[in-house]
């Protein structure tokens, strides 16, 4: 049973020995296991990996939407302390939206093309705050200037095809926000746009989750991305946490082996370097992950006891990894 | 909004003109009208006249125009069978097929979409699967027997509704209606169900699939993320978002259910246009096939025109033009 | 044949306890139909064994039942039981040849008209759109009712069966063609055929060698749905008086007869073959539905 430290205070999230199962007809596929981490009020979680690694699935377990037949098959989720992954679905319906917003990948296919942008958020503000509809639509114009639409106050009565691919995931951010969640997990937020816009929907996610106070879980494979905006980390793979710590320590000194190698492929910006550290391989399918460490097949420090036994996250540097290297009794190797 | 009519409209011409000439087509080259049309006992110069009478003599283009020009003002000659007008005798009838048809639409719409839009949202439960099956059910038995078994239950057995006819039937100028007395209120019951059994089972399904398709997409799950609650996730976005598809099937269907009273007419031996239709193919009255033809296509036309115009009214995307600045 | 039973299609149809069923069923209609001359306690064509004494007998279960007439007997004492076997043989003959028909057509015109391009898709498409637009129910009737009146009487009697299959099999052919057609412009844009062009392999043997296999499991899945539609078109036919001769009765052609003698009580003459014709159509449909879920992975 593995421990994640608090940071001092009452998390606002705590994740704790999560498992997603999805059966399948040839045996049940184990998509998270045992993943724990914690969300303070107001501070900005990194989650990194590459595809597949379980990241957006973390996510969709946190608001109740994964996809059937994934269902959580252990652990729990407590929201503000209140344990939120058992509730029935009429109650988690009111906290999603109202304590934790979500914005999606692809902003074209997020919103609903009959609707007004202006609709989809009076709707919104209406199903979680008191307000009537021309207090909500007000309200709903205030938001689409937070987010920088220009001329909201005509805008709102646009369908989303008016908006091109950036503005609409403003609107997206607008309608995640409209209700003033203290959570907000923000799946891939900007993968989907041009690279130049990208920067700016960053920036705007930010300054408003700093303005309102918003804790936010950014799930990106991006680590440039995750450097300027997260405070901490987490690093998955194959469905499970392999290092958490602060943005600095993880980008700097990072721990485990497989975050130490994705870190060697963020292109430094203020120097140039000859070539671009690579990973060898690719992750496991979540059919076939090995016994042990599911990374020992592609780590280059691999030793035995890593093919046999499974690591939990452990104190390694300023860090939590889950690698052998850092147990009591193999300092030997991590300077051999 | 107007160009877009008018476009739509260009778009339906062609149809029109295409099936007229298969009409024309029918008309003067199928059979020998002029034989049919003189009986045993003639003479070489009745036989004559008659052939200019008819135009048979001039060449073809002008046969067509003229075929089309008649066409237009409802003209198509004399039925082979019954000696009348082709426009009187489906004039006759037409009421008859129409409030058929209307009923058969509601019944279809009215319980078909409730069933599709229940079964997409739940796709495991018992009763979803119980309307499945009875949705293949439909799908699978004819007409003809759905009428023969209701016949066999409700006219035979108990004895509660008539299986023939119209009954009672009340004249409105040229229009006749079953509407206003009991006795033809009765008498719809059968044929309607019978008729609107099988739109019904096919629009449930495409409401259940379509239902399915939208509820997988992100704008649902994003719904769903925002917190709404479910009916208005349901019944405000994915319900919405299936009209779209749903309107142009439906409308097709809607004209279909015209053509398919031919059998439902035959069965409860509705004097309708299909019941017309069906004894003139068996006898070979042309001209009384061309005219239904014709006339079954411009319904057709017509459905399709009001079903663009309703895709417009729904989908905002086409809307071009009304835009707001970008 | 190993390939096969390890697929995933054996598998899931192994997983539907519906699908397994249906083509059990299915399997005993059409060998019940193709063995009538075999099978059959009676000959309902031999106007010699026919008895009218025999005739109205009700089935088996009835007060005044027959053991030798099982599904008991029509207005001349014909055995139900056979007429209905000998009547499913027509109603599948004519079934099978129309969807064969149909799927020649479609698929050799929408291999044309996908591969050509230009006027010639234009042209062939549009002619499907039109006939799309009305019901093919409707453009069956239409093409019988043209035949029928282009023709002497008695030629048509002799060659009602074709005139039948040629208007089930016209009346569905933009189906086939509109499938094949969206498939052979998605296959003809690819390397391999634009390769095989390079070469100077002849239109024709590309396409069949090429695109044909490519576009074969929807073809499949149509043809299949489309038999228990043509099965229900000749019946739809056949009831209204305009099908088969009288002297091949399909099971339309028995439950349009039965359906005079519904009101003096002797329902078993219609409703019997009209069992007959609602299994063997559904369990045809069920069998369509599972291989178009089966091969379709978006519906899973």
């Amino acid at each position: 049973m593995s421990q994640t430290q608090s940071m001092g205070g009452q998390a606002l999230l705590q994740v704790r020995n999560l498992r997603v199962e999805f059966p399948t007809r040839r045996g049940t596929l184990v998509a998270l296991d045992d993943v724990s981490f914690d969300i303070h009020p107001g501070e900005v979680l990194g989650v990194v990996g590459e595809s597949g690694a379980g990241k957006s699935m973390t996510g969709a377990a946190i608001i109740g939407l994964l996809e059937p037949p994934g269902r959580i098959a252990g652990g729990e989720i407590r929201l503000a302390g209140r344990r939120i992954d058992d509730l029935p679905y009429e109650e988690l319906r009111r906290i999603r939206g109202r304590q934790i917003g979500a914005i999606f990948q692809d902003p074209l296919t997020t919103l609903n093309p009959l609707y007004t942008v202006g609709d989809q958020l009076v709707e919104t503000i209406t199903t979680h705050l008191p307000l009537n509809p021309a207090e909500a639509r007000r309200r709903a114009v205030e938001w689409l200037e937070m987010v920088g639409i220009p001329a909201a106050a005509q805008r709102v009565d646009s369908y989303p095809h008016e908006f091109s691919g950036g503005m609409r995931q403003r609107v997206v951010i607008a309608l995640a926000l409209c209700a003033e969640p203290k959570l907000v997990v923000a799946d891939e937020p900007t993968t989907a746009l041009d690279v130049s816009i990208q920067a700016q929907v960053i920036a705007l996610l930010k300054t408003l989750a700093r303005e309102k106070g918003t804790a936010m879980m950014l799930v990106t494979h991006d680590m440039g991305v995750i450097a300027e905006t997260a405070d901490r980390v987490a690093v998955m793979y194959a469905g499970r946490v392999i290092e958490i710590g602060a943005v600095r320590d993880v980008v700097k000194h990072a721990a485990h082996p497989y975050s130490a190698g994705l870190m060697g492929s963020i292109p430094p910006i203020s120097h140039r370097v000859e070539r671009l550290e690579q990973i060898d391989g690719s992750m496991p399918r979540l059919s076939s992950i090995p016994p042990g460490c599911p990374y020992n097949p592609r780590c280059p420090r691999v030793f035995d006891r890593c093919r046999v036994e499974r690591p939990e996250l452990l104190p390694a540097k300023a860090n939590r990894a889950a690698c052998w290297l850092y147990a009591p009794g193999e300092e030997g190797r991590l300077h051999g | 909004m107007f160009s877009f009519i008018v476009s739509r409209l260009l778009q339906a011409l062609p149809v029109m003109l295409v099936v007229s000439f298969i009409s024309f087509a029918m008309f003067a080259y199928v059979g020998d009208p002029v034989a049919i049309m003189l009986g045993q006992d003639f003479t070489e110069a009745q036989r004559q006249a008659l052939i200019t009478d008819l135009g048979l003599d001039k060449p073809f283009f002008v046969q067509f125009l003229s075929f089309l020009g008649n066409a237009a003002q409802g003209e198509f000659g004399l039925s082979y069978r019954l000696s009348r007008p082709v426009a009187e005798l489906i004039a006759e009838r037409a009421p008859a097929t129409l409030e058929l048809a209307l009923c058969a639409a509601i019944v279809a719409l009215a319980v078909g979409v409730p069933m599709g839009v229940y079964t997409g949202l739940y796709r495991n439960s018992w009763l979803s699967r119980f309307f499945l099956t009875f949705s293949l059910v439909g799908v699978s038995l004819p007409t003809f027997l759905i009428g023969i078994l209701l016949i066999l239950t409700f006219s035979v057995w108990l004895g509660w509704l008539p299986s023939f006819g119209r009954g009672d039937v009340v004249r409105l100028g040229w229009w006749s209606t079953g509407f206003l007395t009991w006795g033809g209120l009765k008498a719809l019951i059968l044929p309607a169900i019978t008729l609107g059994l099988f739109q019904l089972t096919l629009i449930m399904r495409l409401v259940r699939s379509e239902m399915m398709e939208v509820l997988r997409t992100d704008y649902i799950k994003f719904a769903r993320a925002r917190g709404l609650p479910n009916r208005a996730v349901h019944f405000g976005h994915a319900l919405k978002n299936t009209l779209v598809p749903v309107i142009t099937i439906a409308g097709l269907q809607l004209g279909a259910i015209i053509a398919f009273a031919i059998v439902t007419e035959t069965v409860f031996q509705w004097p309708g246009m299909g019941l017309l239709f069906i004894q003139s193919v068996g006898s070979a009255d042309i001209p009384v096939m061309a005219a239904y033809l014709m006339m079954i296509a411009l319904v057709f036309v017509t459905i399709n025109l009001v079903v663009d115009l309703l895709y417009y009214a729904v989908d905002p995307r086409l809307r071009i033009g009304r835009g707001k600045g970008h | 044949m190993r390939a096969f039973f390890q697929s995933d299609l054996w598998w899931s149809f192994t997983r539907s306890p519906v699908t397994v069923a249906s083509a059990i069923v299915a399997f005993i209609c059409i060998a019940g139909a193709v063995l009538a001359p075999v099978l059959a306690p009676h000959n309902p064509f031999d106007l010699a064994s026919l008895q009218l004494m025999d005739a109205f007998k009700p089935p088996v279960w009835g007060s005044e039942g027959d053991a030798t007439y099982p599904l008991g007997t029509d207005d001349q004492g014909r055995d139900m039981l056979s007429a209905i076997m000998y009547g499913a043989r027509v109603s599948l003959l004519v079934g099978f040849c129309a969807v064969i028909f149909s799927t020649t057509l479609g698929v050799a015109l929408g291999l044309l008209a996908g591969y050509l391009g230009g006027k010639v898709d234009a042209v062939l498409m549009r002619i499907a759109d039109i006939q799309l637009t009305f019901p093919s129910i409707l453009v069956a009737l239409l093409v019988d009712g043209v035949v029928r009146a282009a023709l002497p009487r008695e030629t048509h009697d002799q060659i009602a069966l074709f005139v039948v299959i040629f208007a089930i099999g016209i009346s569905n052919w933009p189906q086939f063609a509109r499938t094949v057609r969206g498939s052979t412009l998605v296959e003809r844009n690819k390397e391999y055929v634009q390769a095989a062009r390079v070469i100077g392999l002849p239109s024709l043997k590309i396409m069949a060698q090429h695109v044909l296999p490519n576009v074969m499991s929807p073809v499949l899945v149509i043809a299949t749905l489309n038999l228990g539609f043509a099965i229900l078109a000749e019946a739809t036919l056949s009831f209204l008086g305009v099908g088969v001769p009288p002297t091949q009765p399909s099971l339309g052609t028995l439950i349009r007869i039965g359906n005079d003698f519904l009101f003096s009580g002797e329902w078993w003459i219609t409703i019997f073959p009209g069992v007959a014709l609602i299994i063997m159509v559904l369990s045809v449909n069920l069998l369509g539905d599972w291989l178009r879920d089966a091969l379709n992975p978006k519906l899973r």
